[in-house]
């Protein structure tokens, strides 16, 4: 029998390879047949600032990261004991939050620091590990040269401590490397060997938190996969042939996922000079009749919104903004958490114009809603923004299927095709009123389909005029598209009420709280007997407002989760159903809800009367 | 379609609303001749437009016209550029557009070599928001609507277009069509991102280099002449050889500076380089064999990425 659910916290000096550390043991532990929740937290800095990665392993496949480690591998001192040499010191190490039997795994150099009477510590010699595992080799003297190994001696330290199958990870180690480099993994193996017979033998005896040994799975491995490669995916399932970007966090590792594919896909890819410029191509691009797309963050948002108004006073299909939210104002918190961009994206420019707001709440979200944003905005021809905060940017989890054989058709939305006229003068009408909203689209090169676009106001044939009833007619035509939108779209893509229909409390949130949300539904029903239920809602703009009115004039209590100050989803549905939630608890620390934070807050606003809590991350 | 292209099949039927005496309207006239020399259907060709008098141009164009955003026109040409390589793609703008607010675009487009056309109106006024100074307008000059003389300096666009990398580099004239339109045509010829600054008078507001001032001289004479009347040769030979694509840039570099009782008027570089679309089809040979907006992306396969997650 073995313990099942633990979390392993690696945490070093940042560019020290702590992710292909992290990422190495997650990974084999996904294809050993666990399931796996791993979450990044870093600086922005390329070096030497505090990273860790927080990776939870078990059977269940939880939604959401745990304050509490089982095991801890400190790359450095301060992983374990803080910043010494802060002004205002904030981060106290990640010893303190070892449960009663976890184990720390460090460099016998290092001291550990204070840490409770029942944590068992296991110092490792490091580096002479490392040059015992050179030891014979061509590299045999460059372990200094090669320091970052030591990184694969700690895990491989740590994963006799779980009773992990060792080959497991050696097999992952070596797949890092192929080629030329292929001896550095086997180096790899070795020392990862090295570590792992270091705490077996003096160590790991009565240890409490090992895992189970599980069945690997039948079949292809499931995948471990985070945010940006699921939007990456979806949009090229929808047939981009356009990608626009300027270097941000976290929108750059999307960015850079496609920019590697540009050859197996034939997609281009362009970097461009400044966000302005990528969001115009973008525009030009859906214009000329690709499927195009631009992602970016806050910062970046705040550049593209001219680009945004133009593409939606002309009418363009697409493009598709993927918005990564991180830690705002201005550069805020360029690495970390928050949903404080929502109230934004919904008004992302000057004037009245339509754009759909979607938001998904994990990675099968992101690939079914950066899909299907390409269809919406061929259909309505409008700009489409999906809003994807930060944690699901840097969540890996483990996932059988993205659902990609369950997704809608193409939709290209109207189009103009050839008259018989042929290339007779200015008989088609681009912004055509008279036939509803949408008005069938050409593109440059089509015979017959000439017409002209302008951010000015504009007649149907696209000239410019100021004419009174024709601002009239095509502001309504514009607007109106958000109605339409509104019909058409399935009513269950706009909101999912999780959990029982009839519930005491009523928990309300959006984005990358969804996983975190279940799991509290699930262990609040369990430990606590409270019946609860969760209001997502997906689509922001057009609004739901008639459906989540519905659910909430029959929920008893209401809860708001955000991670903003002010609680925007909840001012949304005040403005628009006239509702206000009860309660709320808010988060704004620049990290995700942990699992616990999450339920301390719910058990207190359910014992509590109304009112806003705000609840921090104890640590990191 | 009517077998032979005169510059009537590029008008629009729009209502032209410059100014009378517009140097504007000797730029638009150029440009429907240049398509009509060059034999190009309307429907192959794409006219793209910043912010601005000049930003009307499109409209008066029988051809695609997209009337964009201040200063942002080469990113939106530049993406409907690589997204059908085989439209012919023009940009326009005025000189605050293009080297005020347009600056960073102006810039970096010289460094992908995007087969386009860029044409900016150079008249060193802004003329829709009533007069004030342009980017081009030299220091110390004071046009009539201006309160006060100019403290900021003018740059030269000409040297900017050489230095950032336009492998075409013209200057044409507006109140000479039929030379600019020579101008315009080469520069579509020309694979590759071509610019062409055009000294353009405006009658309205600047009293400065209006048509009387750049027809006569102190002494008399134009002040305008032709770089090829006078053996000027601004065309790269070898573009392998990095000495001789250095001495032209040079070469251009300095004949840009040359203004006052002279100025010159024609191309003063051009070098046969690789476009942006070339290195696209190295990385990808389909992109060079079809549109990209005419590649069905239906069937993709994306496996193999999501057997790299596993």
């Amino acid at each position: 029998m073995g313990h099942d659910d633990l979390t392993w916290l690696i945490g070093g000096p940042q560019g020290g390879g702590i992710n292909a550390a992290a990422e190495g043991f997650a990974k084999a532990a996904t294809r050993a047949g666990y399931r796996v929740i791993a979450n990044i937290e870093y600086h922005s800095n390329i070096m030497g600032e505090h990273s860790y990665y927080r990776v939870r392993v078990g059977q269940d496949g939880r939604r959401n990261v745990s304050e509490r480690v089982h095991v801890l591998v400190a790359l450095d001192d301060e992983t374990l004991v803080g910043e010494r040499h802060a002004a205002f010191p904030g981060f106290k190490g990640h010893v303190q939050e070892v449960v009663p039997g976890g184990a720390v795994v460090f460099d016998g150099n290092d001291d550990p620091g204070e840490h409770g009477d029942d944590v068992l510590l296991c110092p490792v010699p490091y580096l002479e590990l490392l040059e015992q595992a050179l030891k014979g080799s061509s590299r045999e003297g460059q372990a200094a040269r090669l320091k970052v190994m030591t990184n694969v001696v700690a895990v491989g330290a740590s994963l006799a401590l779980m009773d992990f199958d060792l080959p497991r990870y050696q097999d992952s180690l070596r797949a890092e490397f192929g080629g030329r480099r292929a001896d550095l993994g086997e180096l790899n193996a070795k020392a990862a060997a090295l570590g792992y017979e270091y705490v077996r033998e003096r160590f790991a005896d009565g240890f409490a938190f090992r895992l189970p040994r599980v069945a690997p799975p039948k079949g292809r491995a499931p995948l471990f996969i985070r945010g940006p490669q699921a939007a990456a995916i979806g949009k090229l399932k929808a047939g981009l042939g356009f990608q626009s970007y300027y270097p941000i966090s976290p929108a750059t590792d999307e960015n850079v996922y496609l920019e590697a594919h540009q050859r197996d896909q034939g997609l281009v890819v362009v970097q461009t000079e400044d966000e302005i410029s990528a969001i115009n191509m973008a525009v030009g691009a859906a214009h000329a009749g690709v499927r195009s797309s631009t992602s970016t963050s806050g910062p970046g948002l705040s550049l593209m919104v001219e680009g945004l108004g133009f593409a939606a006073m002309t009418e363009a299909a697409g493009p598709v903004l993927v918005l990564w939210s991180r830690g705002g104002p201005s550069t805020g918190l360029p690495t970390r958490q928050e949903q404080a961009d929502l109230r934004f994206a919904l008004q992302p420019g000057h004037g009245e114009f339509p754009h759909l707001l979607v938001a998904p709440g994990d990675v099968h979200e992101i690939v079914r809603d950066a899909y299907e944003a390409f269809n919406w905005a061929d259909r309505y021809q409008m700009p489409v923004l999906v809003l994807v905060d930060k944690a699901l940017g840097t969540t890996y989890v483990t996932t059988d299927d993205l659902g990609l054989d369950r997704l809608p058709p193409i939709d290209r939305g109207a189009r103009f095709h050839e008259s018989a006229n042929g290339n007779a003068k200015e008989d088609y009408l681009r912004y055509d009123f008279s036939e509803g909203n949408v008005t069938p689209r050409s593109v440059p090169g089509q015979a017959g389909g000439i017409y002209w676009s302008t951010t000015d106001e504009h007649d149907p044939r696209g000239h410019i005029t100021e004419d009174a009833e024709n601002r009239i007619r095509m502001q309504e035509k514009r607007m109106g598209k958000l109605d339409l939108a509104l019909r058409e779209i399935p009513a269950d893509r706009f909101l999912t009420l999780h959990g029982p229909k009839n519930a005491d409390i009523t928990i309300v949130g959006w984005g990358s709280t969804k996983g975190p949300i279940l799991d509290a539904l699930e262990i609040l029903a369990r430990e606590d007997k409270v019946k609860a239920n969760f209001l997502q809602v997906r689509i922001m703009r057009p609004f739901p407002a008639d459906a989540v009115a519905a659910i909430l004039r029959a929920a008893k209590k209401t809860v708001l989760v955000e991670c903003n100050y002010t609680g925007q989803l909840g001012l949304l549905i005040r403005e628009q159903t006239g509702i206000a939630l009860d309660q709320s608890i808010v988060k704004y620390d620049g990290r995700p809800f942990s699992e616990e934070e999450l339920l301390d807050g719910l058990r207190h606003v359910i014992a509590e009367g109304p009112g806003r809590l705000m609840v921090s991350h104890r640590l990191g | 379609m009517a077998t032979v292209l005169t510059p009537r099949d590029y008008k629009s039927d729009v209502h032209i609303n410059w100014c009378p005496g517009c140097g504007d309207f000797g730029i638009v006239n150029a440009i429907q001749m240049a398509l009509a020399e060059l034999k190009l259907p309307p429907h192959r060709v794409a006219v793209f437009s910043g912010i601005g008098c000049s930003g009307k141009t499109p409209h008066y164009i029988h051809a695609y016209g997209y009337h964009t955003l201040h200063g942002r026109v080469l990113p939106v040409a530049t993406g409907a550029k690589l997204s059908n390589k085989d439209l012919t793609v023009l940009a326009v703008g005025g000189d605050g557009d293009g080297y005020g607010i347009g600056s960073g675009y102006f810039v970096n487009s010289g460094r992908r070599n995007v087969d386009i056309t860029y044409i900016v109106f150079n008249n060193s006024v802004y003329g829709l928001t009533k007069g004030q100074g342009s980017p081009t307008l030299k220091k110390g000059l004071r046009t009539k609507s201006m309160p006060e003389a100019a403290i900021q300096d003018g740059i030269n666009p000409l040297a900017l277009a050489v230095s950032s990398g336009y492998t075409f580099v013209a200057r044409g004239f507006a109140l000479d069509p039929r030379g600019l339109a020579g101008l315009i045509a080469a520069g579509v010829r020309h694979r590759g991102s071509s610019f062409i600054d055009v000294l353009q008078t405006c009658p309205t507001y600047n009293d400065l280099y209006t048509a009387e001032w750049y027809n006569h001289t102190q002494a008399g004479g134009p002040r305008l002449y032709r770089l090829a009347e006078t053996g000027y040769d601004g065309k790269v030979k070898d573009p392998a050889d990095a000495d001789e694509v250095v001495a032209k840039k040079v070469q251009a570099i300095a004949k840009s500076y040359e203004w006052g009782e002279k100025i010159p008027v024609g191309v003063y570089y051009e070098v046969d380089l690789p476009t942006y679309e070339d290195a696209l089809a190295d990385r990808n040979p389909r992109y060079g064999q079809e549109a990209l907006v005419d590649t069905d992306f239906a069937d993709r396969d994306v496996d193999p990425l999501l057997d790299a997650l596993r």
